[in-house]
């Protein structure tokens, strides 16, 4: 055909055209559509995707408040916040975990366990969340860290405020002491406030002042790019630091109690009586509570708990003991006060008291007897007989409801936790508890304390305030006030107690607590029962006579009698207290020339 | 189809005295403005895409600079010099594809490079050209529309590069060289019956080529079909790149405040996704001069291709200036969200220099076309 031979350059050039414009057409087309999908996007989505947006790159970051100081009375620290330094591993960033930290123990010392926890920690955390390896640093190995922290991405050193309690083992049972917040914390706790919170208060001060200590959680606004990077902060509102506690505690008074026990196990507890304002609160043996602050190791932690001395055992609020005849004068007050004893009737103590009618011994601890007793030589003497007596004669419902007016049997309400309430017999609780009726001769061995009675150490000490105060019980206060930080001045003066007057007169009822008990016709004698069976030794007392400035009650467990033992220990305590040091130094001068 | 006398005007009468002010020098002024206009647009975007980076922005500066002298110089020559060419640059091309995935180096998990000692070469640009040339100089033989024989072997012709640049792998390529190919083909004036006939069975291929796919291509496909599938996977891209243009709205963030941008959260935001980046700190306003831009370049381009001499020139032109137009589409497609993930650059605003220089040079030569012309019909 001609038409396929010779080229016809119009028909090629209309044929081109006629599809240049269909080509123009579907371009046009194409950019149209275009158009509609961005108006889709940046019209008629736009709201949407500003929000996506703003989502992006906007976090709320919680800024943890600063958590508030504990004080003494006379204004010592007990717990502060100090920075510390801790190498922080980012599994995320880290190519090769196994060389890094090989290489890392090699830069500093970095033992097994320390290994393992973190191993758990990074099972427990997610990728890009950075996990303590270290805790602790010291400058040195800050240093080194730094310098070598090229080599390692993903490892920083990270500083933060950690708790620290100066007086460690001292004030241990007091404080308590912080930890990192748990899965059960986690459920009760206010979530929004304790956004940037890591730690909590375990026990302790820590534990019943966490509302006050914690603070509120700040925010800020900021700008973050795709990596989570901080670009800049667009909002700030500052927290607000936890409230600082002032404590009546007398760390001074504290230490001495402490150190007064030497080798021995046991507790003390002091109070002023007019504002039952605990003084001391000593529970021996303490421990270190800064272990706990950034997680115990094992090791620490099962020789802390296998311990048979039970270091974590808070003797002044959870150690049930007989009171033995520290509970005397009590019995003796409820005897006047019921109209069953008056203060010159007397009692024949021929070493040993039967119910009538029956042949049964209960014992005297002196076997040849006292003889004729009132009530000040019952005290005096301690004489038992008198106060089976005196127990028969009121019956056990008139004890119990007088005991309980000093605070035995219940709480003391304390604010401290984990108070226990001790043990306050009567006939209805040993029908609910033992299913069984009450026998007379339970009331007897009642009215010296023993038998199924228990009270803590704080009970003795607060019902011995009260003794000191004419009877009014005040529940006794470790702290003594709060104070708001964010406050120009604080609410309340801490006034300095009068220490300047001489020669104090002390009341005091020494106690001995059966641990073991000796058969009929059997003799106690202390040389022969073991060290672990041997009563405990209790005292009570409060000074001065005239006007009660401080009770107190101690226990040394098995610590045979308790004037030998116990009461020197009170009486340091109240000595201290009580008189300037020069004065002591006089007592133990005198002392010394008269041994 | 009737045959019309050539009675008119198209005889030639010899040498006619150009008539735009640039023909001395063989550039097309309306052209030049265009791409002027939007190579200097896209410095704006990238100087913000960029993070601010003066450097970045120089040496897009030197390279757009380095492009059109290539322009210019391809300008210069003449369209029957380069349809002389066009066997031997598409041999050349097909050898060095060859070349590239013998010796190739490997980059980003794809051979694309051959490095000739002096300099680091992308032989599959160089076929973006040679393809169009090809076919243009083969269909431009015989007289148009090709016959079945023509058309199968342009057919053989345009799929042996394509597959081998789909080896390398690289889709975004392979795809415009065979676009610039069938748009070729298009032009030449194949029956609408081929035309349908090879759509739909294109369609019925389609699961077929998904097993010549690799995985992360496959996975491209799949996150277009449902990004937010995996939204921090392979789906984040387009998310990220919808929110960076629908937070743009109708008048934008304003310039270098785009937070989608300049917080890292829209990725490629210099170089694929710079489009968005526009769309997020111009807005809707700023899209549409965009394009508008683009349309211009785009009508010029067909125009001077519907104008051209001969049939290889007009076949020539119009597939460059249509391969143009689909790296325009299948970037703001892919960035906009209506087409899969493919990495094909915004043309002439994208940071990087290999494209540029071949894009420019198919400008070159649509100039050559405009301005070497024997005769200027009024």
């Amino acid at each position: 055909m001609l038409r396929t031979q010779i080229k016809d350059y119009l028909v090629e050039s209309q044929l081109f055209l006629g599809r240049a414009v269909i080509a123009g057409f579907v371009v046009t087309l194409c950019i149209g559509l275009l158009i509609l999908q961005m108006m889709k996007l940046q019209i008629t989505g736009h709201d949407h995707y500003v929000t996506l947006s703003q989502d992006n790159r906007v976090k709320l970051v919680p800024l943890p408040p600063v958590r508030g100081l504990i004080y003494d009375s006379n204004g010592v620290i007990l717990a502060q916040n100090q920075p510390t330094y801790s190498l922080e591993v980012t599994p995320e960033q880290v190519t090769d975990m196994d060389s890094t930290l090989t290489e890392l123990s090699r830069l500093i010392d970095i033992n097994e366990e320390q290994l393992t926890r973190f191993t758990r920690l990074k099972s427990q955390k997610r990728r890009f969340e950075s996990i303590p390896l270290k805790i602790n640093l010291t400058p040195e190995e800050v240093a080194i860290i730094a310098v070598n922290r090229h080599r390692f991405p993903g490892v920083d050193i990270e500083a933060k405020l950690l708790r620290h309690y100066p007086l460690a083992d001292q004030t241990a049972h007091v404080l308590g002491y912080v930890g990192r917040i748990n899965e059960q914390e986690l459920q009760i706790i206010d979530n929004s406030n304790y956004a940037g919170t890591t730690h909590i208060g375990k026990n302790g001060v820590e534990k019943s002042y966490e509302n006050n200590l914690h603070g509120k959680v700040g925010m800020q606004r900021v700008e973050v790019n795709a990596t989570g990077r901080t670009i800049r902060v667009l909002e700030k509102h500052q927290p607000v630091s936890g409230d600082n506690l002032h404590l009546h505690l007398d760390t001074a008074l504290q230490k001495i109690a402490m150190d007064a026990f030497g080798e021995e196990i046991g507790a003390a507890v002091a109070i002023n009586p007019k504002s039952g304002g605990v003084l001391v609160l000593a529970s021996k043996p303490g421990f270190n509570p800064n272990l706990f602050v950034e997680g115990i190791s094992t090791s620490d932690y099962q020789a802390l708990q296998s311990s048979p001395d039970k270091p974590l055992f808070n003797r002044t609020i959870r150690g049930q003991y007989p009171p033995g005849s520290t509970l005397k004068p009590f019995v003796a007050l409820a005897g006047l006060e019921t109209g069953f004893a008056t203060f010159d009737d007397k009692t024949f103590c021929p070493g040993f008291y039967s119910l009538p009618n029956h042949s049964h011994r209960y014992r005297d601890w002196k076997k040849t007897g006292h003889g004729w007793v009132d009530m000040n030589d019952s005290i005096v003497q301690s004489c038992d007989v008198y106060y089976y007596q005196l127990a028969h004669d009121m019956g056990v419902t008139n004890m119990q409801e007088y005991l309980s007016h000093f605070g035995f049997g219940s709480r003391t309400g304390i604010d401290l936790g984990a108070e226990l309430p001790g043990l306050l017999p009567s006939r209805e609780w040993k029908r609910r508890r033992h299913d069984k009726p009450w026998y007379p001769g339970e009331t007897l061995i009642m009215g010296i304390g023993q038998g199924y009675f228990l009270s803590t150490p704080l009970q003795l000490a607060a019902a011995t305030a009260a003794f000191a105060n004419g009877g009014v019980f005040k529940a006794p206060r470790i702290v003594s006030h709060i104070e708001h930080v964010n406050m120009a001045d604080s609410t309340e003066d801490i006034g300095t107690i009068e220490k300047e007057i001489p020669k104090k007169r002390i009341a005091g009822k020494t106690g001995t607590a059966q641990v073991f008990s000796v058969k009929q016709d059997e003799e106690y004698d202390e040389e022969k029962v073991s060290k672990k069976n041997r009563d405990h030794a209790l005292f009570v007392a409060y000074a001065p006579v005239e006007d009660p400035q401080i009770a107190v009650a101690v226990i040394v467990e098995n610590g045979g009698h308790g004037g030998s033992v116990a009461a020197p220990i009170a009486k340091k305590i109240m000595d201290a207290y009580l008189l300037s040091p020069e004065q002591i130094a006089e007592i133990q001068a005198k002392q010394e020339n008269t041994l | 189809m009737p045959v019309s006398a050539p009675d008119k005007d198209l005889t030639p009468s010899g040498p006619v005295k150009p008539q735009g002010k640039l023909d001395f020098i063989h550039l097309d002024l309306p052209l030049l403005v265009g791409l002027l206009l939007l190579c200097g647009f896209g410095l704006i975007v990238l100087y913000s895409a960029s993070g601010q980076d003066l450097g970045q922005v120089q040496r897009q500066l030197a390279r757009l600079g380095f492009a059109f002298g290539i322009m210019v110089a391809v300008a210069q020559i003449h369209p029957a010099t380069l349809k002389r060419w066009s066997p031997w640059l598409y041999l050349v091309g097909i050898g060095l594809l060859v070349a590239v995935l013998v010796f190739g180096h490997i980059g980003k998990g794809a051979q694309r490079w051959l490095n000739l000692g002096f300099i680091r070469f992308q032989p599959s640009e160089m076929v973006k050209l040679a393809v169009p040339m090809m076919i243009a100089w083969f269909l431009s033989e015989k007289a148009l529309p090709p016959d079945w024989k023509r058309l199968i072997f342009s057919l053989l012709m345009i799929v042996i590069p394509v597959l081998l640049i789909f080896k390398q792998p690289d889709l975004g390529t392979s795809l415009l060289v065979a676009s610039a190919g069938i748009f070729a083909l298009f032009l030449a004036g194949i029956s609408w019956k081929i035309i349908t006939a090879s759509l739909a069975s294109l369609a019925a291929l389609a699961p077929a080529l998904w097993f010549f796919m690799k995985d992360y291509q496959r996975q491209r496909v799949l996150t277009f079909m449902n990004p937010e599938s995996d939204p921090l996977g392979s789906g984040y891209h387009i998310i990220q790149s919808k929110i960076a243009i629908g937070s743009g709205g109708i008048y934008g963030k304003g310039w270098l405040n785009g937070t989608q941008s300049h917080l890292e959260f829209l990725p490629e935001r210099h170089t694929d996704f710079i489009f968005a980046v526009l769309a997020e700190e111009f807005g809707f306003i700023g899209i549409v001069i965009l394009l508008m831009l683009y349309l211009l370049i785009i009508f010029r381009g067909l125009y001077i291709a519907s104008r051209g001499q001969d049939t290889y020139s007009r076949l020539l032109g119009g597939s460059l200036i249509l391969v143009f137009f689909v790296y325009l589409f299948v970037n703001t497609g892919m960035v906009s969200g209506i087409l899969p993930v493919v990495g094909v650059p915004l043309p002439l605003i994208s940071y990087g220099g290999t494209s540029l220089v071949t894009l420019m040079a198919g400008f070159g030569i649509l100039m050559s076309i405009h301005t070497h012309r024997k005769l200027l019909p009024t």
